[in-house]
């Protein structure tokens, strides 16, 4: 069995290495018959990757200890779907984990976009390729999952394996990871159709609609991805934080952030025809930045909680970075001519203008996080000193970039293409800014003095109101021409153009994880010592420790604290945040225990007992707002899903003429 | 005035806004990584920076003592005493041997008051199967019914 998982392994990769032989030179020498058999191997690929993983699952989950993977990632006593959550729990699994989500992407390529984008498609399958070549080096070369534990001469099994990092034995940690990964991997399709067109000289538009669509996909991904990770971490970690500005965590919004860039620019290319290398930039980095964050995340080169053992696997990934990225702007370099710009910039006030601001300050803001956190590196390198630089420096300069971008978010839409009247201005801007002023100074009468949520809360209330305003105005249009009823108004209006409608409720899902990011500003928090039934305070919750309990089950001791909460002297229910000592791996973990409300959420943790056991320590926290964030993320993945219905109407642009190659060569097809 | 000259205007003072704020928030929020016997070096100038510490836990050091917990960190024979009273729960990797990261500053009495403390319990994730498992947790973290 093992043999066959590592034999896959290496055919696996060795159809890779043919993929990419055969489309880069069935492409070159004008074969077919080459390209069509580097695109059917892709499916082999898949195959034989399906099958090394199907194998590695089947023995974590079968509890074969012979397997070095399985014994130092799971336990006997683990339930199934942990067992299978293991798959990822460790270095090799995870490594396998990305290359099989690679070669599915790369699978699902090849076979939705079969005969079309013809000239390109041989390049997309290279870069596809070349990638899964990389990591498949790790998987049958260098990480190998199927690595069995020799005793002697004959191989054999421990009698039970060490257990998955109690930390990661939690729901959101199952979804966490693969949401992550199919964004992070996902975000080589795109690249590879961006990379494609650009070496095919693919003329049109016609690609960007695919890696439009591709992006979408993975950046919806990774957007669940990154909110699940700030989940967890609020439910598991016990820090009362969602987010910290690790370095991985960093790592993860990195490409987030290039993602977005790309989804408001290309806008701009499809509209105007402008900033073509822009989007091929930002669209590489977006995947280079995918490569990092794994480089980063595994090779311990900054530290951080997260950070996966150390390996020497760092080297593998400078060079793929340092050949993928050279030959990257080899190809923007050389085909400079293909990417000219149609028209310019005509007005600082108009769409146009909004976009770019958008771009600006999401790139400047991703700079920021990618400085701050190689900060250690760089400061080493010049002055032989490591300074780190932590939370203080990324909200300083995030916090007014969020506020500059929702404030765009806001403006974008009541700003006409080309340039915008002064008359249209005040017209559509004077309500919202009136309401945003309202906020603004309510909030200040009522007592709140802090600057940056006031001033969010009032943006969040400007944008909430256009956005609001464009739905009513569209579907009022629709209501008096079709005589349809109130909510069948907006959903056809929305079916219309799903891509605008669902770009803005996106927008309103951020305004809701806006709202959340502010409630932190009013955060409490105090650590206290308590006996049976003393009361304690904090807010406006009064609480006390009824009993402490404990007891064992077959993975782990258990012992938790009931709680009663009051509020106004009214009993609202009891908490039991709990505290584990997990016994394969002697580890303890919390199980905070936290009241969730829209207004704000009380949260607990039970961080020790008292020299005698009857004294409970507790960190009390209550956070404001928070649950807004989960709104947030319902509101934004529905609004990505709308933007992946395809619309009702055919879109008719401004633009007809469709411009690629302004070269004699190459003449623009229309 | 042309619109390329008032983009370029825009954005540097964009750009230039973020740099100041930038260049703020790095004075705010640096610290510099320290081995336990470079702090020592550095005598009363370690008690001018904000620094980051990190060690091993010494076993059987960890105490808690009111709402602050006491425990020493060390690099072979060179010991540093610290006094972690943040208010971010410990994590649960921080237990006797894990590795500490303590992040804080030197105060006079010669102790290393931290308001932060990463653990890693290296000992977890790289032990080799069917060796012995990393120590057990401490100072309560372990419930009545283990011992």
């Amino acid at each position: 069995m093992e043999n066959l998982g590592a034999l896959a392994l290496i055919l696996a990769f060795c159809f890779a290495v043919y993929s990419l032989a055969g489309s880069v030179f069935g492409a070159w020498k004008n074969k077919p018959f080459l390209i069509e058999s580097a695109r059917r191997s892709v499916y082999v690929v898949w195959g034989l990757v399906t099958l090394a993983s199907g194998l590695l699952v089947y023995a974590l989950i079968t509890s074969d200890f012979r397997y070095a993977y399985v014994a130092a990632h799971s336990n006997r006593d683990m339930s199934v779907n942990y067992k299978f959550t293991s798959w990822w729990g460790g270095q090799e699994g995870s490594l396998l984990f990305w290359t099989f989500i690679l070669s599915t992407y790369a699978a699902v390529v090849v076979w939705t976009d079969r005969g079309k984008l013809r000239k390109m498609f041989p390049y997309v399958i290279a870069v596809l390729a070349s990638t899964q070549i990389f990591f498949l080096i790790f998987n049958a070369f260098v990480a190998s999952p199927f690595q069995m534990l020799a005793v002697g001469k004959g191989i054999t099994a421990v009698p039970d394996g060490q257990g998955l990092n109690p930390l990661l034995q939690n729901w959101a940690m199952q979804i966490h990871p693969p949401m992550l990964y199919l964004g992070y991997v996902g975000f080589t399709v795109p690249f590879a159709f961006a990379l494609g067109s650009l070496i095919a000289r693919q003329p049109g538009d016609t690609w960007i609609h695919t890696t439009r669509r591709w992006t979408l996909i993975t950046w919806m991904f990774q957007t669940c991805g990154v909110l699940l990770g700030a989940g967890w971490a609020y439910e598991v970690l016990g820090w009362g934080g969602y987010w910290g500005w690790d370095p991985v965590e960093n790592a993860s919004l990195l490409p987030w952030i290039t993602a977005t860039a790309f989804l408001h620019s290309v806008m701009m290319q499809e509209k105007k025809g402008m900033m073509k290398v822009w989007n091929i930039v930002l669209i590489s980095c977006t995947f280079f930045l995918c490569i990092f964050g794994t480089f980063m995340t595994r090779s311990g080169i900054v530290s951080s909680v997260h950070a996966f053992a150390q390996s020497p696997i760092g080297n593998y990934f400078v060079v793929f970075l340092a050949i993928g990225i050279a030959t990257t702007v080899y190809f923007i370099l050389g085909r400079l001519d293909y990417l000219k710009s149609e028209t310019q910039l005509e007005s600082v006030v108009s769409r146009e203008s909004a976009f770019l601001f958008n771009n600006l300050i999401l790139l400047a803001s991703c700079f920021a996080v990618l400085w701050g956190t190689v900060f250690p590196i760089i400061s080493e390198a010049v002055t032989g000193e490591k300074v780190s630089v932590d939370a203080p420096f990324f909200n300083r300069v995030n916090i007014p970039i969020g506020l500059f971008l929702l404030f765009l978010t806001g403006v974008g839409p009541l700003v006409a293409w080309r340039r915008s009247s002064v008359d249209a201005l005040r017209r559509n801007f004077i309500a919202p800014t009136i309401g945003m002023a309202v906020v603004m100074i309510a909030m200040v009468i009522g007592g709140v003095r802090h600057f940056y949520a006031i001033v969010s809360l009032g943006l969040c209330f400007f944008v909430t109101w256009t956005i609001a305003a464009e739905f009513w105005k569209g579907a009022a249009a629709i209501r008096k021409k079709d005589g349809l009823g109130f909510l069948p108004s907006f959903v056809e209006l929305t079916h219309r153009n799903t891509r605008r409608y669902g770009g803005y409720l996106v927008h309103m899902g951020i305004v809701f994880l806006f709202i959340g990011f502010t409630g932190a500003a009013f955060n409490k928090d105090t650590i206290v010592d308590v006996s049976m039934g003393e009361k304690f305070q904090l807010g406006s919750y009064e609480m006390l420790v009824k009993e402490i309990r404990d007891g064992d089950t077959p993975d782990f001791i258990w012992q938790n604290a009931t709680v009663g909460v009051w509020k106004g002297g009214e009993f609202l229910g009891d908490l039991k945040p709990e505290r584990r000592l997990y016994k394969a791996s002697r580890q303890p973990a919390s199980q905070v225990a936290i009241r969730r409300r829209l207004n704000d959420d009380l949260y607990l943790n039970f961080s020790s007992t008292g020299e005698d056991g009857k004294r409970a320590v507790l960190q009390v926290y209550v956070f404001p707002l928070v649950s807004w964030l989960i709104i947030g993320f319902w509101v934004v993945l529905f609004g990505t899903l709308v933007c992946l219905v395809p619309s009702k109407v055919k879109l008719q642009y401004a633009r007809t003429e469709v411009v690629g190659v302004t070269t004699s060569e190459h003449a623009p097809v229309s | 005035m042309n619109t390329r000259w008032k983009f370029g205007i825009l954005i540097v003072i964009v750009v230039g806004t973020l740099g100041w704020l930038a260049a703020g928030g790095v004075d705010e929020a640096k610290a510099y990584y320290k081995t336990i016997p470079e702090v020592q070096a550095m005598g009363s100038e370690a008690m001018t920076k904000r620094l980051r510490v990190a060690g091993d836990v010494a076993p059987g050091s960890i105490q808690r003592v009111g709402k602050d917990v006491h425990f020493t960190i060390q690099q072979e024979d060179l010991k540093l005493n610290v006094i972690y009273s943040g208010s971010d729960p410990l994590p649960d990797t921080f237990r006797d041997g894990a590795q500490a990261l303590a992040d804080g500053r030197m105060q006079s009495d010669g102790n290393f008051h931290a308001s932060r403390i990463q653990a890693k319990c290296a000992s977890k994730y790289e032990a080799k199967p069917g060796g012995r498992p990393a120590a057990d947790p401490v100072y309560g973290a372990k419930p009545k019914s283990v011992s």
